[in-house]
């Protein structure tokens, strides 16, 4: 018998590891049409005007431009470019191009030609004249704001969110569970602080890129770097007017994507011009494309009130957060929604009441979309601050304070939707990384009698491993004539390594080699349906697709062995390498099994399952961080950050390891240096990585992460997710270190070294 | 313009415009490891070897290489994965696409200090940026290479 677990929770390299370090042509640029048109768009010099006229005559006559495309010449209806399932919580706002323009390098035009040098002169010959209008620039003053950002009459909202586009909101709501105010009244103490995040940019090294041509059927075919194959059918159907069936979408390798590609931000114009044309196009994004019309993280401003004991125990979390959709909709009502349901149940073991209220406003900014973390991180900021900010306050211990009050395995979290918490590792997380650090020797503050302080900060962090009740992942399965296998899916590897991790979930259930099995995605026409790689779910969801499909295609193999061995399908069992009669009489093996399935064979032996999971079990982290901060430039370093997770089985422990590692230094990254400014005409400053500030290798000390294994009952042997989780805690985690070192609490991020060493303690 | 120069050991001659970036020049003829993350020579992805000396091709005119022998990782593929098999051992590929630059960097490294300690390796990296790993597990990577070389 060979169908002993090989495969799952074993750190075999990815699938493609070798072909992505040896620099293969594998993207997009890499993959298709050298004389593709080249598509540029020409975007808007103000945050808020109406196109008075537009003039494109002398551009078209430059030589080598195919097409030049306007408001004027676009479908007349509202989509939107959130990858969702159907109806999509994203209000419907975007045309493909309109006639106001709503924020800094909102589209004016679209220019398609033969050379990009071509493309960039035409550019500058299109004459705009604007009428410029009064933009909404604050967060505080949007909603109900006379200047409306989507005046619009067809404007409109799928689902019930609580929006309303004549007070530039987006969404709203409030939950509770309990009578907060009657237990905060009860409470030895209360207080309540403010916090601010910033709209960090997800970053990714390949930038958005898109390219389309028409097919041999006359179809759509289109093939983008995107996290999303079949909403992208969808919003590109939905963008351009034709039906779906018109549409085919494909994935080559991904150049990252944190959740940027799960939003539509490059592919509606291509395909645009390739309908019209019947040309093939291609989109490349500018890096200051990236940071200025891309779709970064949700700006949000978090009010936290907290109702305590005097020895730490949390009795009420009072929560309400402002987040900022910027230009368009996408991701607003939903990112929003994470940031309570993604921080207040990690203190369910303490809490008698919470209340989590929120509105999301449009602005005159760069729309905000999908970002690793999705609302989570920005909540996580600031009710982990808050808690260490109450701990100090009373003068306990943070780690201790969080002993008291956090969520255990068992317990229901009415923050959660009223979730079980099967598998809760959180507390042994706790105590291994306060060991790995050493907590109570870094805890207290230690200056280094050369100007610098060396402190520590804590921080934890939660997340989901879906949509619960609504993302549908798929696997097709199939048994090739020599015995070996496909797996097809429709899930995105980005990078992450999704393809092989799903064949290790079915190298197992197989009995056979991760290198007898060969992974296909994505394409629309020939992936079963899956909704794409994002909420952490490939894992979690299409990998119990995976196991689900090995499970019916091993029942079918059983039929044609039992059938060539002249008895009943339950006399044999499946072991592997062949079908075996129970009684050890006879056996056949897979090799002839697969052979016979060519002859006279009336049995599938290509099966597809889906998968979709009524619960969204988090996976749980924490983070410990010490720092040295030097008071004569207010410069942090980092100089150690251990962390340890709960994802349930780590299905490829190396691959989960990158994941935490990687989701970390983006988090450092949040927490010092990645910062968005806009000036007072609404233009974003940081629009290139001379400003905007990513880690370097330079800018990251020790980094050790461990696992704390829980077995989650719904998922593929135990697995429950850690894409997202992984960035949460260093934001909270760093700002507590450095108030240990200088008495400041810092609110709004990045804590940079200029605010650090111009912010006095009495001042914050 | 007319430029003759070496391209992975081939001679090449071409006429090109005297704006053409060295970057889009050896994509043009194949070799498509180079990769464009930015426009303003921060990132690394673009990192080729002229004479030996990794150089960002993105911020280099293709008139510059003439006379010169430039090399892309399609051209070094053996040298590479002398190491890189370590680095796909650790998952820190993860997407690829600094990849092609970082190996590039990597090779240069190795040729002139074969026995680097860490900071040496971070320092001499610092330009290839990475926004999936982390950096740790690249680090790791070459660790175990180069200690595999000594037999560690």
């Amino acid at each position: 018998m060979s169908m002993e677990k090989k495969f799952v929770n074993s750190g075999i390299r990815k699938k493609d590891a070798m072909q992505l370090l040896l620099g293969k042509p594998l993207y997009t640029c890499d993959v298709t049409r050298k004389d593709a048109l080249v598509v540029k768009l020409l975007r808007s010099p103000h945050a808020h005007a109406l196109i008075e006229s537009i003039d494109t005559s002398i551009a078209e006559k430059v030589e080598g431009i195919a097409a030049i495309y306007t408001y004027k010449d676009v479908p007349q209806k509202r989509f939107t470019l959130a990858g969702q399932t159907s109806p999509e919580p994203s209000p419907w706002d975007r045309l493909i191009l309109d006639r106001r323009v709503r924020y800094v390098g909102d589209g004016v035009a679209i220019v398609a030609g033969e050379t990009e040098k071509a493309v960039d002169m035409a550019l500058r010959r299109i004459k705009v004249k604007y009428q410029v209008l009064e933009p909404v620039l604050d967060i505080h003053s949007a909603l109900d704001n006379p200047v409306l950002v989507h005046p619009e009459e067809d404007w409109v909202s799928m689902l019930p969110v609580g929006a309303d586009n004549k007070r530039n909101l987006v969404a709203h709501e409030v939950t509770s569970d309990g009578d907060v105010e009657a237990v905060m009244k009860d409470c030895e103490v209360t207080f309540q602080r403010t916090y601010h995040t910033k709209s960090c940019q997800q970053a990714m090294m390949e930038t958005f890129r898109t390219y389309t041509e028409m097919d041999a059927y006359g179809r759509l075919h289109v093939v983008s770097s995107t996290q999303i194959v079949f909403h992208l059918r969808r919003i590109i159907a939905n963008a351009l007017d034709i039906p779906k069936s018109k549409v085919r979408v494909e994935k080559p390798r991904i150049g990252g994507g944190f959740g940027a590609k799960q939003t539509s931000v490059a592919e509606v114009y291509p395909a645009f011009v390739t309908w019209k044309t019947g040309r093939p196009a291609r989109m490349v994004f500018s890096r200051k494309e990236c940071q200025t019309s891309g779709c970064p993280r949700h700006e949000m401003e978090m009010t936290v009130r907290i109702g305590a004991m005097k020895n730490g125990h949390i009795r009420a979390i009072d929560l309400y957060t402002l987040s900022n959709t910027g230009a368009y909709s996408e991701h607003g009502p939903t990112t929003v929604g994470l940031s309570g349901h993604k921080s207040i149940p990690m203190y369910t073991g303490g809490l008698e009441a919470f209340r989590f209220g929120y509105d999301v406003v449009y602005t005159n900014m760069q729309a905000a979309g999908a970002y690793r973390g999705y609302g989570a991180t920005q909540g996580i900021f600031a009710v982990e601050t808050a808690v260490n900010e109450l701990a100090e306050q009373l003068g306990l211990d943070p780690v201790k304070v969080r002993e008291m009050n956090l969520l255990k395995e068992g317990m229901v979290m009415p923050a959660y939707y009223g979730e079980k918490a099967n598998a809760c590792a959180l507390d042994r997380c706790l105590a291994r990384a306060s060991e790995i650090f050493g907590w109570a020797e870094k805890y207290p503050v230690r200056d280094m009698g050369n100007g610098k302080v060396r402190s520590a900060g804590v921080a934890m962090a939660m997340q989901g491993s879906c949509i619960s009740a609504l993302d549908v992942g798929s696997a097709t399965v199939r048994l090739q004539e020599d015995g070996t296998y496909t797996l097809s899916i429709g899930a995105a590897d980005m990078g992450t390594g999704c393809d092989t991790i799903l064949a290790q979930i079915m190298a197992d259930n197989m009995g056979c080699d991760v290198e007898d099995i060969a992974v296909f995605g994505a394409d629309t026409d020939t992936s079963p349906y899956d909704s794409g790689s994002y909420a952490s779910s490939t894992t979690y969801v299409t990998g119990m697709a995976v196991e689900k499909a090995c499970t019916e295609l091993k029942a079918n193999l059983c039929v044609i062995g039992a059938e060539m061995l002249g008895c009943k399908a339950e006399e044999v069992e499946f072991t592997g390498e062949a079908v075996m009669k129970k009684d050890g009489s006879g056996e056949v093996s897979l090799a002839d099994i697969a052979n016979k399935t060519t002859i006279f064979n009336n049995t599938n032996v290509q099966v597809t399952a889906s998968h979709s999971s009524p619960v969204s079990p988090p996976p749980y982290m924490v983070g410990m961080v010490e720092i040295e901060l030097d008071k004569e430039t207010g410069s942090v370093e980092v100089l150690d950050y251990k962390a340890v997770v709960d994802c349930g089985t780590p299905i490829n422990p190396n691959l989960a390891r990158i994941q935490a590692e990687g989701g970390i230094v983006q988090g450092i990254g949040m927490a010092l240096s990645e910062d968005v400014t806009y000036d007072e005409k609404g233009r974003i400053m940081e629009n290139s990585f001379f400003q905007y500030k990513i880690p370097t290798r330079l800018d990251m000390g020790r980094l050790q992460v461990e696992f704390e294994a829980s077995y989650e009952p719904t998922g593929p042997s135990g697995a429950k997710s850690i894409g997202e989780v992984v960035i949460n805690t260093p934001s909270p985690a760093i700002a507590h270190a450095v108030y240990r070192a200088t008495g400041v609490w810092h609110r709004t991020l990045p804590i940079t070294p200029e605010k650090v060493l111009m912010t006095k303690p009495e001042e914050a | 313009m007319e430029i003759k120069l070496t391209l992975n050991g081939k001679k090449i001659t071409a006429d090109v415009a005297p704006d053409l970036l060295l970057l889009d020049f050896v994509r043009d003829h194949g070799c498509l490891s180079v990769k464009r993350g930015c426009e303003t020579a921060n990132c690394g992805l673009c990192t080729v070897l002229m004479d030996g000396t990794p150089i960002l091709s993105c911020s280099t005119l293709a008139v510059r290489a003439d006379g010169h022998h430039v090399q892309t990782l399609e051209g070094l593929q053996e040298e590479a994965e002398d190491f890189a098999i370590f680095i796909a051992d650790q998952g820190a590929e993860q997407c690829g696409f600094c990849n092609p630059g970082f190996v590039m960097n990597t090779i240069a490294l190795l040729r002139e200090n074969p026995d680097p300690t860490d900071e040496e390796i971070k320092a001499y990296l610092a330009g290839n940026l990475c926004r999936c790993s982390g950096y740790e597990g690249q680090l790791r990577g070459i660790r175990a290479y180069l200690n595999s070389r000594k037999g560690v």
